[in-house]
């Protein structure tokens, strides 16, 4: 299976243009450049025969849960809910894996919820989107690993910080949107998001941020969730805006008592 | 004793000190809560200071590029500027370091806000009248002074947060009609970011602004002493003497303990609570940002102001580009400074009193001035809010566009519905004081009367209780009366409706015949 | 004493000042023991002082700081600041509670004057201007006085002047902020590792943070860079209105978009790849790239700057020219070439 290349037009709201395919033509074409990483990224280690019974009982769960908006075959609904022909494993991984998915009730963006599947279960779905076209496969937990972590803070000061903020703390899009806080995301949720970009995000394919770099990212974000700043209680790491209300409502609020004591007559 | 004593006559026959400390030690000073404000600016100014001091000993205020080595891993081998480096160093080699470095930024957070607070004191008592209009300039002054102290100290570190304040420091300025391009030359030593501007807010932050707030506290506190602390109203108190403890030894015991206070307040923050983490926001490029980036809050007002402009406010005189979604928002703040700093001066005009007044008003005995006031609170917190528009959005659930359209119709409306408000409370506020003067509180025990009848008890204030709620200056409009010359000028016009507009609506104190006509009345 | 216009409620309506109230004992002045007690109470609070600093100078040796570790820091920060804290509110809670509790307690009261000096006072004042006035001839002498004022009024001139150089003298702002580093054959390279970005890399919905290429080897490279730094990626290519002149500065629905905001500078980095639109993150200003970056939202009035790009020989994206406008915020000169 495939290559970590992304698909995202398909999973653009339901529209589905002919140019999409052509698009997805020229980067599977292009795609060598970035194939020999991705194929060391497959996590497809089962035999053919499980496999096929993994991708039927995916089929299966598919069309209990999912196929009212996305259709049968996960076609999509226009309108409704985007093709998944190609968005690959890794894709439906992250989506149900981080409770996205099946979506509760039609907002601005799919909200993060309790994951509503067993991994098996995942498993199994991701096996059956990942059988219909090729697209990004779940990342070998090797490829996670070893990252370098002054290398991923600079790449995520670039490339994620604008939207998720410097601490992963998350922040505001247009209309509603929001880039999600990155706090104890899981290393493969992180990888995954990258390399298909839901909802909103753009896509960092390979050959933007290569997989040794966003195994340096999943390590700086790593480091953020496993060393408490060392400066004390980081104020949700919202910045300058926390520190005021802080400094308003905490110390000067305390300061503000201390006088009405200090001035109060005593018994 | 014997070396006191000897110490004493030491310095004395040299500075004939006696007199200022005969002059000085018994001074009086009133207590109330709020009359402590101005000392926690004082106290934390004096923090800022000493830990100040102690951080210049290893910050390298230069934009030299260097490689980072040291013991944060996530910026290993990262270029940067040896400002950024050595603050990385104070927080994470020095022992101690980030301590200070945290108690300093607290400090200097805490500095702005009990300048803010206690200036909200004085607007709202009055304290600002005649004699202390000066003193008033000089405070506003010295909130100024903080707020540029605060926004220098914060560019040092050259970090990613900071580097953008000052991208955006550099497009205002850019915004400014002719001469914009040249001053921003002249300030960064030509392109932004360049490597001149690190080094030259240093001297700013740690030369010349600190003298300017030394002597203005200077200047501050001499006033004080000359015309005296003002006092609320009270039994024995008048507009004649000023009463309450000592400086020796009751309040310089209170006023030491409370320095420790304030600086031990802030070293409990310090210690627990982040604040600037530099090392996650890096150094600082042009090309990455980090979302929800905001200035410290002090500095909120005006970023607020730029974010709340909606779209279009540009154009064109010929080949010149006129940008108004930049001079607009300056405007504004400066207007509303200039009318904060001018305010006693507007409001003696309007009154046209020219008395001195000692005795500090409650809020409600002045309906227009504090309605005034909490317009201009609102004003001013519509624009605070809109600084962190971002945020209120993801926190609220809401879209940013929403956030910025209610708080562009809270800063238009705001303040005229918490003119009205609060004008209305205060005037409530004042009949309450009226009716618990003349009847007293209603005791909740309820009697039968001989007749029959039922009655709920009054309990009289005291005569001490009372005063405190009788005693306010009452005026009344300015009449239109012609002057010298016989004519009416229209600036006498103008006041004469000001005037109106100030006093007409008033709830008059009580009056001796009427709180003797109560007292016969048997006053239930 | 002046009045002024004010018109107040004449005094003998006014009721009067009861004086003051009778002092109410505080238990230390009833009770010696209470008094003893208060007493210990303040020098315990003193004591804690005495634990606290020494308790803060041991926090510096047991919890130094250790190279790549954070958590030795943060044990260094809380454990010296707690000390430090408690030596502190150790001796102000003692100050203030021994004032409240033990020190006399009874209110005084101080006279108050007119803060202006009395009629004599003043008398003597004017008259040392007036007899200043006398012996110098200032008023008198007017040549002498006016070419003071205008020696005194010209002399801060010269130290006006002398910062001129704050700014650089060679260049021409104008002139500086028009161009950026781009021009026709300079290939687009990955911020911030310089990499060469070709056309078949950069797919539908992704979206590349890009510098000129060679930016790093310039000695002015943040200067350029905040200039220069552009926003790289694909849209479909009928999703893209394209007005008459720029048809070929896209490439394949490939677009590229200066990234310094139009309103006061920061970048614009916040991409949707669905929206297609971009968001600032300092003022909320939104950016429609399917229109060509059109303001939608918030303060700021002009699109970005779009770079007109193409691929050269080896497929590698390049610019075709250098930004027809200048980038980032208005400046009043900014049309006027």
């Amino acid at each position: 299976m495939a290559t970590s290349v992304p698909t995202s037009s398909r999973r653009k709201t339901g529209r589905r243009s002919p140019l999409a395919s052509v698009a997805l033509l020229l980067i599977g074409l292009l795609a060598t450049g970035g194939a020999y990483a991705a194929f060391t990224t497959s996590a497809s280690a089962s035999t053919p025969a499980s496999e096929q019974a993994q991708v039927s009982e995916g089929k299966k769960l598919f069309e209990a849960n999912c196929a009212t908006c996305h259709g049968l075959g996960a076609v999509g609904t226009a309108g409704v809910a985007p093709s998944l022909v190609g968005v690959g494993p890794a894709a439906v991984d992250f989506q149900v894996g981080t409770g996205r998915m099946p979506m509760a009730a039609s907002g601005p963006q799919a909200e993060q919820k309790p994951t509503q599947f067993t991994n098996t279960q995942i498993a199994a779905l991701a096996a059956y989107v990942g059988s219909l076209a090729p697209g990004p496969a779940i990342p070998s937990a090797d490829s996670l690993k070893g990252g370098n972590v002054s290398t991923g803070a600079e790449l995520f000061r670039v490339n994620c910080a604008m939207c998720h903020n410097v601490a992963g703390a998350g922040g505001a899009l247009t209309e509603g949107k929001y880039a999600p806080p990155l706090t104890g995301v899981t290393a493969k949720h992180v990888y995954e998001a990258m390399v298909t970009g839901p909802q909103n995000m753009p896509v960092f394919n390979n050959l933007n941020i290569t997989p040794k770099d966003k195994a340096a990212i999943v390590a700086y974000l790593q480091y953020l969730d496993s060393h408490p700043s060392p400066g004390g209680l980081d104020l949700g790491n919202l910045g300058p805006v926390s520190e005021g209300l802080f400094v308003w409502i905490f110390a000067l609020g305390a300061i503000v008592v201390v006088t009405i004591w200090l001035t109060a007559k005593p018994n | 004793m014997r070396v006191t004593n000897w110490a004493a006559n030491y310095i004395d026959e040299r500075t004939g000190m006696s007199g200022l400390v005969k002059e000085l030690g018994r001074k009086i000073f009133p207590d109330h809560w709020s009359y402590m404000l101005g000392e926690v600016a004082l106290y934390s100014f004096i923090v800022i200071l000493l830990s100040g001091t102690f951080l210049t000993f290893f910050f390298q205020a230069s934009m030299a590029e260097t490689v980072y080595h040291g013991s944060y891993a996530p910026l290993e081998g990262i270029k940067m500027s040896s400002a950024l480096s050595s603050t990385l160093h104070i927080s994470f080699d020095v022992r101690g370091g980030l301590l200070l470095r945290q108690i300093h930024h607290w400090a200097a957070l805490l500095f702005v806000a009990s300048i803010g607070l206690h200036m909200l004191r004085i607007f709202f008592t009055g304290a600002f009248r005649k004699p202390r209009e000066i003193n008033w300039i000089v405070g506003f002054t010295l909130f100024v002074l903080a707020m540029a102290e605060g926004f220098t100290g914060y560019s040092l570190p050259d970090d990613l947060l900071s580097g953008n304040g000052l991208r955006i420091i550099y497009g205002m300025v850019e915004g400014v009609p002719v001469v914009g391009t040249w001053i921003d030359f002249l300030l960064f030593g030509g392109e932004f970011p360049g490597d001149a501007i690190v080094g030259r807010l240093y001297t700013l932050h740690i030369l010349l602004l600190p003298a300017a707030v030394v002597a203005a506290i200077g200047i501050h506190l001499v006033l004080l002493v000359v015309n005296k602390h003002t006092q609320f109203a009270g039994p024995g108190r008048t507009e004649k003497n000023v009463v309450g403890v000592p400086i020796m030894p009751v309040f310089a015991a209170k006023a030491g303990g409370f320095f420790f206070i304030v600086f031990g307040v802030i070293a409990v923050v310090a210690a627990t609570v982040t604040i600037n983490p530099i090392w996650d926001y890096g150094p600082y490029d042009p090309s990455p940002i980090s979302a929800g980036t905001q200035p410290d809050w002090y500095i909120g007002f005006a970023d607020g102001a730029l974010r709340l402009v909606p779209p279009g406010w540009e154009f064109m005189i010929g080949p010149y580009t006129v940008s108004l979604n930049i001079l607009i928002p300056i405007i504004v703040l400066v207007m509303f400074l200039v009318v904060v700093g001018a305010y006693p001066f507007f409001e003696a005009w309007i009154t046209g009193d020219q008395r001195e007044h000692h005795m500090t008003d409650r809020p409600r005995n002045a309906p227009v001035r504090t309605a005034i006031g909490a317009a201009g609170v609102t004003f001013y917190a519509a624009l605070w809010a809109a600084a962190s528009s971002d945020i209120l959005a993801t926190h609220f659930k809401m879209s940013v566009e929403w956030v910025t359209h209610i708080i562009q119709f809270a800063l238009i409306v705001g303040p005229f519905i918490a003119y009205f408000l609060a004008k209305r409370i205060c005037l409530g506020l004042q009949k309450k004081d009226r009716e618990i003067a003349l009847h007293g509180f209603e005791s909740g025990r309820i009697v039968r009367l001989p007749g029959g009848e039922y009655i709920e008890v009054h309990r009289q204030l005291s005569e001490y209780e009372r005063w405190r709620l009788l005693t306010y200056d009452d005026y009344q409009p300015l009449m239109l009366r012609p002057n010298e010359r016989g004519r009416i000028t229209n600036a006498a016009r103008l006041r004469a409706r000001m005037s109106r507009w100030f006093f007409e609506d008033r709830i008059a104190p009580v009056t001796k015949g009427e709180l003797e006509a109560s007292h016969q009345h048997g006053g239930h | 004493m002046p009045v002024g216009t004010a018109v107040v409620l004449p005094d003998s309506e006014q009721i009067q000042n009861p004086g003051f109230p009778p002092y109410r004992p505080r238990v230390s002045d009833l009770d010696p023991k209470k008094a003893r007690s208060n007493e210990r109470r303040i020098a315990l609070l003193f004591a804690a002082s005495m634990v606290g600093s020494v308790f803060a100078i041991v926090a510096y040796i047991v919890f130094p700081i250790n190279a790549n570790d954070p958590g030795s820091i943060r044990l260094n920060n809380l454990f010296l600041g707690l000390g430090i804290a408690l030596s502190l509110l150790g001796i102000g809670i003692a100050a203030v509670h021994w004032s409240k509790a033990l020190m006399e307690g009874h209110d005084l009261s101080e006279e108050r004057h007119m803060t202006r000096g009395s009629e004599a006072t003043r008398a003597s004042a004017a008259e040392v201007f007036h007899l200043g006035n006398k012996e110098s001839g200032f008023t008198r002498r007017k040549l002498v006085r006016n070419t003071l004022i205008a020696s005194l009024a010209l002399w801060p001139l010269p130290g006006i002047i002398i910062f001129r150089d704050l700014g650089p003298a060679d260049q021409d702002a104008n002139d500086v902020l028009r161009h950026t580093m781009w021009k026709a054959g300079t290939r687009l390279t990955k911020d911030p590792n310089g990499v060469p970005i070709k056309a078949s890399d950069v797919t539908l919905g992704s979206v590349f943070h890009v510098i000129p290429e060679g930016l790093d080897d310039r000695e002015d490279a943040l200067e350029q860079k905040a200039k220069a730094a552009v926003l790289l990626m694909r849209l479909k290519p009928e999703d893209l209105h394209v007005s008459k002149g720029r048809e070929n500065w896209n490439y394949h629905g490939i677009v590229a978009y200066s990234k310094i905001c139009t309103h006061v500078g920061c970048p614009v980095a916040l991409y949707e790849q669905q929206t297609h639109h971009l968001l600032c993150p300092c003022h909320q200003s939104q950016f429609d790239i399917t229109h060509e970056a059109e303001v939608i939202f918030g303060p700021a009035k002009r699109p970005l700057p779009q770079l007109p790009i193409t691929v050269d020989s080896e497929g590698y994206l390049v610019a075709r020219s250098d930004f027809h406008e200048p980038v980032g915020p208005s400046f009043w000169e900014r049309d006027h070439t």
